[in-house]
């Protein structure tokens, strides 16, 4: 107990440091939350206290992750791992009055998929959104709580969301080629980044990549928007992969999309995983347990259920409400 | 190992910023043009007005303080200055506007009275047909006559105001003699038919926009008890969107009220008030016209004339346009 | 009255009958109302080309006016020293009148569209500047002319200029203008500039690569009929101080010379007593109209031709 208030003492030092610099409502929320821990602290002074607390706490997972988690807000399963690229801590998002994500507590291993289900409305795709900050393109976005990506806190001041956007690419649920050739599609990331030295190597190696090279090499110079719907959104994951990202979120790409072409988006998202992180939202539970290493289970008011190995999640979760959701009890 | 710190910083990813940010200023400029533009008009029409009502504008009396130097000086200057030349009183409520003609005089009535013959006789005719025009593109036309009748509505509202004055001069006023010999060849009638017909497209596309907001569920609740396509938009249709008709009534009278060459070319430059529309009479527009073409020194009262009825038209214009946004601000809240 | 049904129901009656005439009535007043539109523009149409039939010659384009009405007609124009007369001064002045408004238009219209739908928080600041330039549209041009006058031609001394009247005529415009190029910006889908963030591109690239390509056509065809408007405004021209007759054409390269434009010289003509002068003003009318009309044309072809989403 003694422990706890420490921490929270701490943790109100912490906020109270920060309020010069950060803006108030992040100070407030702070001060608000009841299980704020000293997840900033601990970044700063190396990773010795953290990974004691962690070890204490999950006896399953290795003892080098780079931020602890709190109790309150843990998922069921293993949420925590051993190559995390992306820890989630405590996150909190709301639109508006509404809270769309509360106190997600999770890590996403490096190359590897890791699914994020749930039935809609759950906060997957919020939650997808909070990973590349595209939530701040929403006005009334807000997000509270902390969310690392090679241990830095991508919600600090003094990260740029375009720099980020930069290591961390997406592929969006409906194909959304821009009106320009398939060429300049796969450039425009490219250009836009200053990237722009063999610009023509780098396109056709993003095309071969995202296996769409010899569809559309003698059709170049056509408008992305000809080809067909499949095949746009192999043009769109081109794109994102054109300017070599670290991470390549995707909303449901295969939502819009007929079963030949869904399977072929499936084949390329294993194929990357090899190369890069991926993280997928899906309502697709077949297609989490086909193509996925680890599965995050969102169910109603953005809660995040259980997280583990997707075989687990899948055959043993430990939570009755997925175990429903999983064999279509519910949702 | 991963949590080696991540430079993500602006600077240390060369995402390049300064344009963004200079193109975030420059475009804010453009906008904050919009809200110079409505402080000049202010600031000229009341500094104008000053100079109409006092000897000397704002700017003028601000100029003589401080180039006399010394307060008594200044003193002088100001209240040489501010020695009425025309009262507000005079010009608001006086019935002759005689400003070119000794012994001259200013009450802005007559003109007033002149844009208010235009306004209510052009409502006379641009209410009820833009009303019934609105309904039947709304409720009875099919996709093929909306589709020739509001671009022929589009262009009619596309023809310069000068043209609608000359046609005035050349085709209504003549025809209108036909039937009354007694009328001149500029008369308000011949000016607010003009004006009318001018501001038919605008009352009927905006209400139309109105009515066609209007659900359709609330229509088939009428034809489901039994009412009459008649009934549906007399009854249903046209008090639910009846905000809306009324704010497109309001901004087509505040047309009306600014509407300038066409009854300056049809209307005449006499400003009486006579409840004859067949006479002559003038409008402030008019007037402002009247000045511009005829060659008035700047600084004369004359001149500085136009700036007091520019301000009274302005505030006309200005109220209907709130008092438009008032009324359809509130149609917004019954289908939100 | 109630002939056509044999069954126990009445679907007829008195009632009924009635109220189908009326409602007969009523639409065939729609229909009227609906007519009277038509009817005012062709009548408007035809007046105006009557009136200058014969009047209208290759040379009234290319000669400039006259104080004598004989010196436009055309039986004459072998017997004149001075040459034929027409308009020809005032065309090109419109025509230059138009391109400066157009660049001025170009750049605050879709500068401050851009900044309203792009980067605008909504803040009251900007409601307010929204507010505001809903209520711009609706002042009378007449004032926008007093604020040229007052603003343009006497404290910045522009003189009664090109730019003078190319710089009121852009206030003029610039709300309407500023909404249609906001009603095509906010047409561009949403996952467009998202797609565009994704890969990490700025909001000025995002805009500047992918947005306004998208909303330029139309843009400019708002722009284009913005432009027509504008050069069919006399009244703000008019108190800005354009010449009712020059004799030679506006200078370009000296944007503070006299002006005079096409509605200008259409008032001055009309306004003579002479019966002739309407014949010359219906001449200059039908050049006026074929302007407004080709420029009409060019917006509703780009329109057409770009819009993909159609």
């Amino acid at each position: 107990m003694s422990d706890e208030t420490s921490d929270r003492r701490t943790g109100l030092r912490s906020t109270l440091a920060s309020v010069g610099s950060e803006r108030g409502r992040f100070a407030i929320g702070n001060l608000l939350s009841t299980n704020t821990e000293t997840t900033g602290m601990t970044a700063n002074s190396g990773s010795e206290a953290a990974e004691t607390t962690a070890a204490e706490r999950t006896t399953d997972v290795g003892a080098d992750s780079g931020a602890e988690m709190s109790a309150a807000d843990r998922p069921l399963g293993s949420p925590q791992v051993d190559n995390a690229i992306i820890e989630s801590r405590d996150l909190d998002v709301f639109y508006g009055d509404t809270q769309a994500l509360q106190g997600i507590n999770m890590d996403i291993p490096e190359k590897q998929v890791t699914a994020l289900i749930g039935p809609s409305g759950c906060g997957k795709s919020t939650f997808l959104r909070s990973i590349n900050r595209m939530n701040d393109l929403i006005d009334v976005a807000r997000v509270e709580g902390e969310l690392h990506f090679h241990g830095k806190n991508i919600y600090d001041e003094d990260v740029d969301p375009v720099a980020l956007r930069r290591k961390i690419g997406m592929v969006f649920q409906k194909p959304n080629p821009f009106p320009k050739s398939i060429f300049d599609n796969v450039a425009y990331g490219l250009r836009v980044q200053g990237k722009d030295d063999d610009i023509e190597e780098q396109v056709y190696t993003a095309l071969e990549r995202a296996a769409l090279l010899d569809e559309v090499e003698d059709q170049l110079d056509e408008s992305g928007l000809d080809l067909s719907g499949g095949q746009q959104q192999r043009l769109c994951i081109a794109r994102a992969i054109a300017t070599d990202p670290e991470v390549i979120l995707m909303d449901e790409p295969a939502s819009a999309l007929d079963p030949v072409a869904t399977s072929k988006i499936e084949d390329l998202v294993e194929e990357l995983a090899q190369e890069y992180t991926v993280a997928i939202v899906t309502h697709n539970m077949q297609q989490a347990a086909r193509i996925s290493d680890k599965t995050a289970v969102f169910l109603t008011g953005g809660n995040l259920v259980e997280f583990d190995d997707t075989n687990r999640i899948f055959e043993n979760p430990e939570s009755d409400r997925v175990e429903d959701y999983i064999t279509g009890k519910f949702g | 190992m991963s949590s080696e710190r991540m430079d993500l910083s602006r600077n240390g990813n060369d995402v390049g910023t300064l344009g963004d940010r200079v193109a975030r200023y420059a475009f804010f400029s453009c906008a904050f043009v919009t809200v110079l533009t409505t402080i000049a008009i202010i600031l000229v029409l009341i500094n104008g007005a000053v100079g109409f009502f006092r000897q000397a504008t704002l700017v003028e009396l601000l100029g003589d303080a401080v180039s006399a130097g010394s307060v008594d000086g200044a003193a002088d200057a100001i209240g040489e200055g501010l020695a009425a030349q025309v009262t507000v009183t005079e010009f608001l409520f006086g019935t002759d506007w005689s400003p070119l003609i000794e012994p001259t005089s200013y009450g802005v009535l007559p003109l007033v009275w002149g844009t208010l013959v235009v306004t209510v006789g052009s409502a006379l005719i641009a209410v009820p047909v833009g009303t019934l025009t609105a309904i039947y593109l709304s409720e009875y036309a099919d996709e093929r006559v909306r589709r020739t009748l509001k671009p022929i509505l589009e262009i009619l509202a596309g023809i310069p105001t000068i043209v609608y004055g000359f046609f005035a001069l050349s085709f209504i006023t003549p025809i209108i003699q036909f039937f009354f010999p007694q009328t001149g060849t500029f008369n308000a009638t011949s000016a607010a038919i003009v004006v009318g017909i001018m501001i038919i497209p605008m009352i009927s596309s905006l209400s139309e926009d109105a009515m066609s907001a209007v659900p359709d569920s609330l229509r088939n609740a009428a034809y489901g008890l039994g009412a009459t396509k008649l009934e549906v938009s007399t009854q249903v249709v046209l008090p639910a969107s009846l905000s809306g008709i009324l704010a497109a009534y309001v901004l087509g009278l505040s047309r009306a009220i600014g509407e300038t060459m066409a009854v300056a070319l049809a209307m005449g430059m006499l400003p009486q008030i006579t409840t004859n529309p067949l006479e002559e009479m003038q409008t402030m527009t008019a007037y402002m016209v009247q000045v511009g073409i005829s060659d008035v020194s700047i600084g004369s009262i004359q001149y500085q004339s136009l700036f007091a009825v520019g301000l009274t038209l302005f505030a006309m214009t200005f109220a209907m346009n709130v008092l438009s946004m008032w009324v359809r601000s509130r149609y917004r809240e019954e289908y939100q | 009255m109630s002939t056509d049904t044999d069954g126990e129901f009445d679907f007829g009656g008195s009632a009924i009958e009635r109220k189908r005439l009326y409602g007969k009535v009523f639409l065939g007043l729609c229909v009227s109302a609906a007519m009277v539109g038509i009817v005012a523009l062709i009548a408007l149409l035809a007046d105006v080309i009557y009136e200058s039939w014969g009047w209208l010659t290759w040379e009234f384009l290319t000669y400039p006016p006259s104080q004598v009405a004989d010196h436009f007609v055309p039986e004459n124009y072998g017997d004149l020293d001075t040459g034929p007369a027409g308009m020809y001064p005032a065309i090109v002045g419109s025509i230059y009148l138009i391109v400066l408004t157009a660049i001025f238009t170009l750049f605050l219209g879709v500068g401050a569209a851009i900044y309203l739908e792009e980067y605008a928080p909504d803040t009251r600041l900007t409601r307010f500047i929204e507010a505001n330039i809903t209520n711009l549209a609706g002042v009378p041009s007449i004032v926008y002319g007093l604020l040229g006058l007052a603003m343009f031609v006497r404290a910045l001394q522009t003189g009664a200029s090109l730019i003078a009247g190319a710089l009121t005529l852009t206030l003029l415009i610039l709300p309407i203008v500023i909404v249609s190029s906001q009603e095509s910006l906010r047409a561009v889908p949403d996952s467009m500039r998202q797609a565009s963030y994704g890969t990490g591109a700025t909001k000025w690239q995002t805009i500047r690569n992918v947005v306004l390509p998208e909303a330029v056509p139309g843009i400019m065809t708002g722009i284009i009929l913005s432009l027509s408007r504008a050069i069919g405004e006399t009244a703000p021209i008019l108190m800005v101080g354009a010449a009712v007759s020059m004799f030679t054409p506006p200078d370009l390269t000296s944007p503070t010379g006299a002006f005079s434009a096409m509605p200008m010289m259409i008032f001055e003509w009309a306004s003579q007593p002479d019966a002739a002068f309407q014949h010359i003003a219906a001449a200059g009318i039908v050049v006026l109209l074929t302007i407004l009309l080709l420029m009409n044309a060019a917006a509703v072809l780009i329109r057409n031709k770009y819009d993909r989403r159609a």
